[in-house]
């Protein structure tokens, strides 16, 4: 019987993605996915905390979480399989993570081209209203990179 | 006693890179920090659960962001006397090359304008060398 969720073609490739070391590492776990958009979450653990006296997560953390979802959304926005790269990364920090709870990273395709991406995104809390970050990201499409279809697994 | 003044204290008996491991996020990724003749020097240490792209084994994006900002902190922490720890307002990180997971990723900041309320700190990240940057970024943080 066909898979009746929406969007169900896409969740092999969502797999393979948040299948990578560090997406696991992080613990990211998937919210939602459409074609060219995605929303990741990311439980709260001590091992992120960037000040142990307040609790706050480390911005390395958020940094991640925009890069993951963003490079998820893209892969989502092509209409076939290629490799992508993240070009560069602008980060807005608009206030402290409260500590102790979930951050959720939003990521979208703004535009796609044949060679370039451009990509907006969100981390925030309880409502995307009430963002911890917002960013911008370029990825380069098509050159080196990261292709979930050509993944056999490298081992360092 | 808050994180800047144990910093503040590590910082004064020269154990800058004690003040870097009290953050926890440092451990869980592998950031040490170091003196050497140049200065301050950030290390990312080589680990596979760091990796963000298997085809290549490259370094998570993201990772290599986090080097940059708590390089550029760290620097910031090192030549200027703060009355509290900076805050990060943003990070413009440009990724150049692939950086990859099986080598350590080197980092140095630079401050290029400190001023009251605002500094600006520029940060090169390479692992073979230095004039072959993999990654590198720019930052503002809040001082006051």
């Amino acid at each position: 019987m066909p898979d009746s969720r929406p969007h169900a073609h896409l969740q092999p490739l969502v797999d393979i993605v948040t299948a990578l070391p560090h997406y696991r590492e992080l613990g990211l776990e998937v919210v939602d996915y459409a074609p060219g958009s995605a929303t990741l979450r990311c439980a709260h653990r001590p091992e992120l905390v960037g000040d142990p006296v307040t609790g706050v997560v480390h911005g390395g953390v958020i940094t991640s979480i925009l890069d993951s979802v963003c490079g998820l959304a893209c892969f989502l926005g092509l209409d076939e399989p290629q490799a992508i790269a993240t070009l560069d990364l602008r980060i807005d920090y608009l206030r402290p993570a409260r500590s102790g709870k979930a951050i959720l990273g939003r990521g979208e395709v703004f535009r796609m081209t044949r060679s370039v991406a451009f990509l907006r995104g969100l981390a925030y809390q309880d409502r995307p209203e009430d963002a911890v970050a917002t960013c911008v990201a370029t990825f380069m499409v098509g050159s080196v990179g990261y292709n979930p279809a050509g993944d056999g697994g490298v081992q360092p | 006693m808050t994180l800047f003044d144990r910093i503040v204290a590590l910082k004064a008996a020269g154990d800058l890179a004690g003040a870097s491991d009290l953050i926890p996020y440092t451990g869980f990724v592998g950031i040490g920090c170091e003196l050497d003749a140049e200065g301050l020097l950030c290390r990312l240490a080589s680990r596979r659960s760091n990796m963000g792209n298997t085809v290549l084994g490259a370094i998570h994006g993201g990772v290599v962001g986090a080097v940059l900002e708590h390089t550029a902190v760290m620097q910031l922490l090192w030549e200027s006397e703060l009355e509290r720890l900076p805050r990060i307002v943003n990070l413009s990180v440009d990724y150049l090359r692939p950086a990859l997971c099986a080598d350590d990723l080197l980092a140095r900041g630079t401050v290029i304008k400190q001023g009251r309320r605002v500094a600006n700190v520029r940060v090169e990240a390479w692992q073979e060398s230095p004039e072959r940057p993999v990654a590198a970024a720019h930052a503002h943080f809040i001082l006051g």
